[in-house]
């Protein structure tokens, strides 16, 4: 399996963990999955009954108009809130049961993020951000450098890497995100408008990166977006209407 | 190693709130060590008190004097060593705001009950042999520009007129700490001009000096010598030199823990001032613990993030207050002398004083921690933007 701490990255060509999983067997499996919000005594339905697959390798898109409760349906896919009722399955783990401190050690091995806005640390450089989630593995400083500088040369940044980033450009940002989210080798890839707040060259290039994470890493990515350019680089798109999956 | 980088990185990223918080917690823990060292000071008669020496003073009150016939009297008591004995003069030099203490002693057994004061061997001689003669410690010499052989005029109030003095002796302190402010003349001279101006006054003295042979049997010596005098015209009280600066220093204790009160007020002032710093700092980086988070970073994690950076900058804080308190001391020994003689910090206060800036760093990141710990990943990440 791959997103075992402390040996993420593995070559960074999957074949291992592509010989034990088929191309079209559900990494993620999502069961009557509902979801709402309290705002005082009001009960705020943000998600009903939904039940869909997403299989490896796939690189999904989730679309809907703001409010419809995509952002929200990520972030149960992704281990970073609880539903109410129904079950995610992740890679055979049902992660809708598991404690705040069994969520954190998995979403560690198992899921990486990239957010509309970047979100990486101001205070260190594009290495040292890319390095960080793999503070939580066991590998030695050594094996950790090789991997983190592995990740940037995915992402064709290996002469950024000792820039700070406020002294990158949004694209490069992200790049820097997107090789944060991939260095400990995770089971998806769950992006938030990753191209909300680029340019189009920007956009296009960072879309075209993920689209190769999928195509020659066999990443699955799950992927929200407002943009259609964005949704028509997807394999599948979907979309949400009022907490109600309806494509 | 990284976890120290970034905690480091962090705490310079608002440099001048930084800046402004680590002198803010340098002034604190200044003060603290300053309002400290000024407690330690009004106990130091106390801890500088010998335990083999008893002070036997009339038992209503020291204003009281005691008639000189007491000392063969208490020579012979078993245990005491030598006695001598002495009375505050309470002169003016040039005007009230020259204040030291000046004392009429007996002069060859007092001074050997003091080996903590240190004479060349000629002065302390010429001294006792000169019945006008007076001596004094090197501060006040230092501060006056007293030479041997200068003519020192007081103003009595106590026992009025004008009194002059021959400096016949220089003494320093054995320790630091030691007094080196006193003035000191011959009884005998008061006790003579007494006899022929005011002479219902002569032969009395205010206190009796007292050496025991060992600490052990002071308790039995004071005793012994209360229960000579024991319903005389003037009964005594004998207590070791130690009780007796403590009477005395009681009588300003209320002073004293006012003024220690203050200095925890002011640690406690700069732990909320610092908290609040912190509370903001934390509050900007929501996001940031949110992302964090999301990797599987943990509370611990955001602990040793927050309170790694508030220590920091309260222990920064804290080590340039620790060392401005060592310029700051010889400042108000020099400008402040008649004040403060002696203002030494010592290590103890130090050690206080980084303990405080340590608790100040502790206690201002709790309350961030916690919010940070605590704040749900999905609302911390909804903060972007």
């Amino acid at each position: 399996m791959s997103g075992i701490p402390g040996k993420p990255l593995s070559g960074f060509t999957f074949e291992s963990y592509m010989e034990d999983v088929s191309q079209n067997q559900p990494i993620v499996e999502i069961t009557n999955l509902s979801k709402s919000y309290r705002r005082g005594s009001q009960v705020i339905p943000v998600l009903e009954d939904i039940s869909f697959e997403i299989a490896q390798g796939e690189f999904l898109a989730l679309m809907g108009p703001s409010g419809s409760g995509k952002s929200t349906l990520l972030n149960l896919i992704a281990g970073i809130d609880k539903a109410d009722m129904g079950t995610v399955r992740v890679a055979g783990i049902d992660i809708t049961h598991l404690s705040e401190k069994e969520l954190a050690d998995w979403r560690a091995a198992n899921v990486g993020f990239i957010f509309q806005f970047y979100n990486l640390m101001p205070v260190l450089t594009a290495f040292e951000n890319v390095e960080l989630p793999l503070l939580l593995t066991s590998l030695s400083r050594r094996e950790r450098r090789e991997h983190a500088e592995l990740a940037l040369r995915v992402v064709n940044l290996t002469d950024r890497m000792d820039h700070y980033p406020s002294q990158l450009s949004g694209g490069q940002q992200q790049r820097v995100a997107i090789a944060r989210a991939i260095v400990t080798d995770p089971v998806i890839l769950v992006a938030d408008e990753p191209t909300g707040d680029l340019d189009r060259v920007s956009a296009e290039d960072v879309l075209e990166l993920m689209e190769r994470l999928v195509s020659d890493f066999g990443k699955t990515i799950i992927m929200v977006t407002h943009d259609p350019r964005a949704a028509g680089k997807a394999h599948m798109v979907r979309h949400l209407e009022k907490g109600i999956l309806t494509t | 190693m990284f976890f120290v980088k970034l905690i480091i990185r962090n705490a310079f990223r608002h440099r001048l709130r930084t800046f402004l918080t680590v002198i803010g917690v340098a002034i604190a823990v200044l003060a603290f060590g300053m309002l400290r060292t000024l407690v330690g000071l009004w106990y130091l008669g106390v801890e500088h008190a010998s335990a083999t020496r008893l002070v036997t003073r009339n038992a209503i009150s020291l204003v009281f004097p005691l008639p000189i016939s007491y000392y063969d009297r208490i020579r012979q008591v078993a245990g005491v060593k030598s006695v001598s004995y002495g009375d505050w003069f309470g002169g003016i030099y040039i005007d009230e705001k020259h204040f030291f203490p000046n004392y009429a002693i007996e002069p060859r057994y007092y001074l050997d009950l003091y080996p903590e004061f240190i004479f060349p061997p000629e002065e302390k001689e010429a001294f006792v042999r000169d019945r006008k003669g007076c001596v004094v410690g090197r501060r006040l010499a230092v501060r006056y520009g007293w030479k041997i052989g200068d003519l020192i005029t007081l103003k009595g109030t106590i026992y009025p007129g004008q009194w002059e003095f021959v400096l016949r002796g220089i003494y320093r302190g054995k320790e630091k700490g030691t007094e080196e402010r006193l003035l000191m003349f011959h009884w005998d001279y008061l006790n003579e001009t007494l006899k022929k101006s005011v002479p219902r006054r002569a032969d009395q003295v205010g206190y009796y000096m007292i050496g025991v042979e060992s600490p052990a049997i002071a308790a039995q010596v004071a005793q012994d010598v209360d229960r000579i005098f024991k319903n005389s015209l003037a009964e005594t009280l004998t207590e070791t030199e130690q009780a007796f600066h403590m009477g005395f220093v009681s009588m300003t204790e209320a002073i004293m823990i006012a003024i220690q009160i203050v200095s925890y007020v002011v640690i406690l002032i700069i732990m909320v001032v610092a908290a609040n710093t912190m509370a903001m700092t934390a509050r900007e980086r929501v996001p940031e613990y949110a992302t964090m988070k999301t990797m599987g970073f943990g509370p611990m994690h955001m602990a040793i993030i927050i309170f790694g950076e508030s220590v920091f900058i309260a222990v920064t804080g804290g080590i340039c207050g620790a060392l401005l308190t060592f310029p700051a001391s010889r400042w108000i020994e020099t400008e402040l002398v008649e004040y403060f003689p002696y203002f030494s910090v010592s290590m103890t206060t130090i050690y206080l004083d980084l303990a405080a800036a340590c608790l100040v760093g502790v206690v201002a990141a709790i309350f961030p921690t916690w919010r940070s710990s605590t704040i749900r990943i999905a609302e911390g990440l909804r903060r972007i933007g």
